[in-house]
Formats: structure tokens, sequence, C-alpha cells
């Protein structure tokens, strides 16, 4: 699903991000990402989502050389990834549907399909008596949940978190981790950055560390 | 795994399928729904909006003003195309014999295409009748006016260049006391009403140059105020089309209001100034309608400053949308 051939990513301010990054993410696999902060692991993720270009190296995400993809197919391909961001990056102006339904929207999908899908993703999440509320009136945990279920309404088949459970105590982490879980069940890729080590540690799924732009580590030994 | 792909791919297809058969319908509803909620959005902040409204309406209503001036000013003057082209005022010595066969030597002449005479009496009367005067010329004892005969040249002999001369051949004549040229009078006023309405098209079109730097400059504002929106919409994978539409959208019901509110601030004043103008007009003892903006000059209005507000826009969409996804 996910396949980093000798990725290189400078920043003309800050240097070198990453260094020489070579991995791969099997379909339907689930993954953490850890790291010290500053390590790289949201450059990584940034480059998953298109969201930045590597300097060198190619990105290969879902048979796709992000490389190659011209700038016309960017919404395209971010349609086809679920981005879940450490400060939730919702509209503070819109309701909690309103927000799961903007990919949805983006889309061009008609009406009766994004009231069911939004209605759905929102069940996974537990929010569904939430969803005229705006994003202020809820709790950090149920922003994060409003933020997931966007990212998985549009059935993305990869989903990348970034530090998703970075503001939130350990047991609505837990919370989150479980959700991750469920989707991974249903057969989504999930690539998650986080430094929560005492939950990561407990869970048994993949471990990639990353240390000043470099792999250090792969729970998995290929 | 495998049954799961597939399933997907099953259920990808299902949506695809309706979405290409009703494409138009679908284009088409999307663009009505941007129009309303933009339209929508622009109604909830009425201040703002109203100002920058104003702004283009109090632009564009300076052009259409002096158009709608120019328009009824060449009504005037059409009025007066019936008027003789040449007075030739007769000697006081001649009397209507003379002036008779001057007449005809006149129309024999071939340049002219009618030539009437008004004779003292009827010059009286006419000049009694324009108002004002009835009072001074009971007091006299005699007819002081002079016999006139009013020449209306060929259309062929009308160029201004060809007046002149006919001028300076009419004064040469032995009976002409002298010689009044309207035609050359109202053909100044032609000339100078063409030159109004070089000028409002030269006006309207810096104006609506000033349009499009205000709707582009507010469009940019806008941009500005919703750059964490745009952000969010680029994340989740809308494309450059779908965020600039609602702005371009903006820019248009900006145009169309601003043209609304020219029309409407035009069409107050001509209301405004029709009684002093009637009342003018009967001092003249005539009437004179004043016309407003028609249907067509409303039509140019609006697709004229709908063109500047979208053109403002969409360079202002283009130079500030272009560099949250330059990858």
């Amino acid at each position: 699903m996910i396949s980093f051939e000798h990725v290189h990513k400078r920043y003309p301010e800050r240097g070198d991000a990453l260094t020489d990054l070579s991995f791969e993410l099997q379909a339907g696999e689930m993954a953490f990402l850890t790291g010290h902060s500053g390590a790289g692991k949201s450059t990584l993720l940034r480059l998953i989502g298109l969201l930045e270009r590597p300097t060198r190296g190619q990105v290969i995400v879902n048979g796709r050389n992000l490389g190659a993809l011209p700038r016309r197919k960017i919404p395209q391909h971010r349609r086809q990834v679920g981005m879940i961001f450490q400060d939730h990056r919702l509209l503070a102006d819109r309701s909690v549907f309103d927000n799961v339904a903007l990919p949805l929207v983006v889309a061009g999908l008609g009406h009766k399909e994004i009231g069911r899908r939004v209605r759905a993703a929102l069940d996974q999440v537990g929010l569904l008596a939430r969803e005229r509320a705006t994003p202020v009136a809820l709790s950090g945990g149920e922003q994060q949940r409003v933020g997931i279920a966007r990212a998985v309404v549009g059935r993305p088949p990869l989903v990348v978190a970034d530090e998703p459970t970075g503001n939130l105590d350990p047991d609505l982490s837990l919370e989150i981790f479980r959700l991750f879980e469920r989707f991974h069940q249903v057969g989504v890729t999930l690539l998650i950055a986080t430094h929560d080590l005492g939950l990561v540690t407990r869970m048994p799924y993949r471990r990639l560390t990353l240390a000043d732009g470099r792999l250090e580590s792969d729970s998995r030994s290929r | 795994m495998m049954m799961m792909m597939i399933k997907k791919q099953h259920a990808r297809a299902r949506q695809q399928h309706p979405r290409l058969l009703d494409l138009p319908g679908l284009w088409l509803n999307r663009h009505l729904q941007n129009a309303v909620a933009t339209l929508g959005r622009l109604m909830r902040t009425p201040l703002p909006t109203g100002m920058t409204v104003a702004v283009i309406g109090i632009s564009l209503a300076l052009p259409a003003a002096l158009f709608v001036a120019t328009e009824n000013l060449r009504t005037m003057a059409g009025g007066w195309e019936q008027a003789a082209a040449a007075s030739l005022f007769l000697r006081q010595d001649i009397d209507d014999e003379e002036a008779n066969r001057l007449a005809e030597r006149l129309r024999a002449n071939g340049a002219f295409a009618q030539v009437h005479l008004i004779d003292r009496d009827q010059a009286l009367d006419e000049f009694r009748e324009l108002g004002g005067f009835e009072d001074a010329l009971s007091q006299l004892q005699h007819n002081p006016l002079p016999i006139v005969l009013a020449l209306y040249p060929h259309p062929s002999e009308s160029s201004p260049a060809r007046l002149e001369a006919l001028q300076t051949e009419l004064i040469a004549l032995p009976e002409a006391d002298f010689v009044r040229m309207d035609t050359l009078w109202l053909q100044r006023f032609q000339a100078i009403l063409d030159l109004a309405q070089r000028a409002v098209i030269l006006l309207g079109g810096l104006l609506g140059l000033g349009v499009l730097l205000i709707v582009g400059n507010t469009i940019r504002l806008e941009i500005l105020n919703r750059r964490s929106e745009i952000e969010i919409m680029e994340l989740v994978g809308a494309t450059a089309a779908f965020i600039r539409r609602p702005f371009l959208y903006t820019g248009a019901w900006y145009g169309f209001l601003g043209g609304m509110m020219a029309w409407f601030l035009v069409t107050i004043a001509v209301i405004l100034l029709q009684q002093p103008v009637s009342r003018l007009a009967t001092l003249y003892r005539s009437e004179f309608p004043l016309s407003g903006l028609g249907p067509l000059a409303l039509l140019t209005i609006l697709a004229g400053s709908i063109t500047f507000s979208l053109i403002g826009s969409w360079i202002a969409v283009n130079r500030h949308l272009r560099g949250a996804d330059a990858l």
C-alpha cells in the first residue's frame, strides 16, 4: 500500500527532514510511527498525503507513483487517503455533520448519499447524536472523533494520523486507538504517528521508529 | 481481503454509474447551489456587502448618468432637425414680390430641397406664439420683422464645408441682410454630443477598471479570511475549480448587485429631475419627457459590471489560490 524508496526530504530553511528512508507497508496493515519530535514523522505523513513532494527518491501509495502524479490529479489522490491531525483541522463555524460531509461534498456526491454515509461514519465514532453541534461545543476527544469520521467517510483504503492523541488523556487515547483497531479489522491500512509509547508497546502492531530523519528500527524485521 | 476489495470496487462502480448518467444535471445543480450559497453568505454580512455594492454602484452610476444626459440631449436635438438649415433674412426695403422672385431663383438653383418664404405677418404671428413678447409687440407702431426665406439644402449639400460655402454665397446676394446657418450650429452640437458619448465609453471603461480593482481586492480579503477553510478543503481533496467557484460567484454577485445599484441611482436621479425639466420646458412652451435607462441600457450596465467583477475576482483567485497547492 505504501512504499518509500530512498526518500530524501530537505527543507530549504531547516535542512534535511528525511534521509534515505525506505520501508513498505502492506495493504490492510496497521502500523505505528514513533520517534522524538522533529524526527520526521509529520514530514513522512505529509509526503503520503502529497502535501509535500520528496526532494529525492520515490513514494508509491496505492500503486501510484506520487512523484509522477500531475498537480491536477492531487485532489483525486487525497480522496484516497484519510488524514487525521493532532489539531483536528475542523471548520469551527460548521456543524459536525457539515465537517464530516466535506470530503463527500468536495467529491460531488449527491445529497442522499452524503447523508447516509455521514451518519454511518458518525455512528462508527459514536457521535451520531451530536451531528448538529459545532466543534467548539465538543470536548477534545469528541473533536478528534469528528476528525476521524471525516477521514474515513470517503471510505479511503488508507488512513494516516499525525499525533491523533497528542492532546488527550490516556483513557481517551485508548478509546481512539480502539477505534483505529476497528478500522484495521475491516481492512483499512493505517499508519499512525504517535509518541504515546506506553500505549503503543502494549498493542501487537508493527512499529517504525524514526530518529533524525532515518529509520532507526522496524519492529518487523524484513 | 480479496472479496472485500471486489466488494469495494462494486460499491464504487455503483456509486459512479448514476453520476455519469445525469452529469449535466449534476453540473447545473452544483452551480445553482454555489450561486445560492454565495448569495446567502453575502446577505449574512449586509453591512460590508452593502458598502462594496454601493461603491460599485456609485462608480457605475457616473457613466450611466452621463449616458442618460447625452441620450436626452440627442432626443432634444432630434426635435430641431425639422428646423430650417439656413434662414436668409432679407433687407427691410425688399417687398413681397421681390422676395418671391428670389425664392423662385433659389428653387431653380438645385442646391435646396425646399425654399419656404415667411412674410412679415407670418413672422409676427410666429413671434407672438413664442411667448413673452406679446406686450412688447403690441407697443410697436409697425412690424419691424424682415421677410425670411427658410432654406432646406439637399442632404448631399449638407456637409459643414458645403454649408459654409453656401453661407458666403447667400450673404453675397444683393437682397440679403444676413444669414443664419442653423444646421451648422446643430452639427456642432451633434459633434459635441459624439464627443460626450465617447467620454461616456472612456469613463465607463475607467470606472469599470475601478470596479475590477474593488471586487478583486474584496475577493482577495475574503480568500485571506477563509485561508484555513481553503486549506482544509484542499486536504480532503477539493479540486482547484471547486475552491475557486464560490469566490467567482461572489464576484459575479457583487457585479450584479452593483449594476442594479447604479441603475437604481440613475433612475432615482431621473425621477427627481423630471419635474424641474418639465417646468423648464414649459417656460419654452414645449414639453420634454426625460428618458431614463431603458432595458437595453440596464442589460449593458449589468453585463459590463458582472464582466469587470468576474475579471477582478478571477485575477484575485488566481493570484491567491495558487500558492496553496503549489507542488
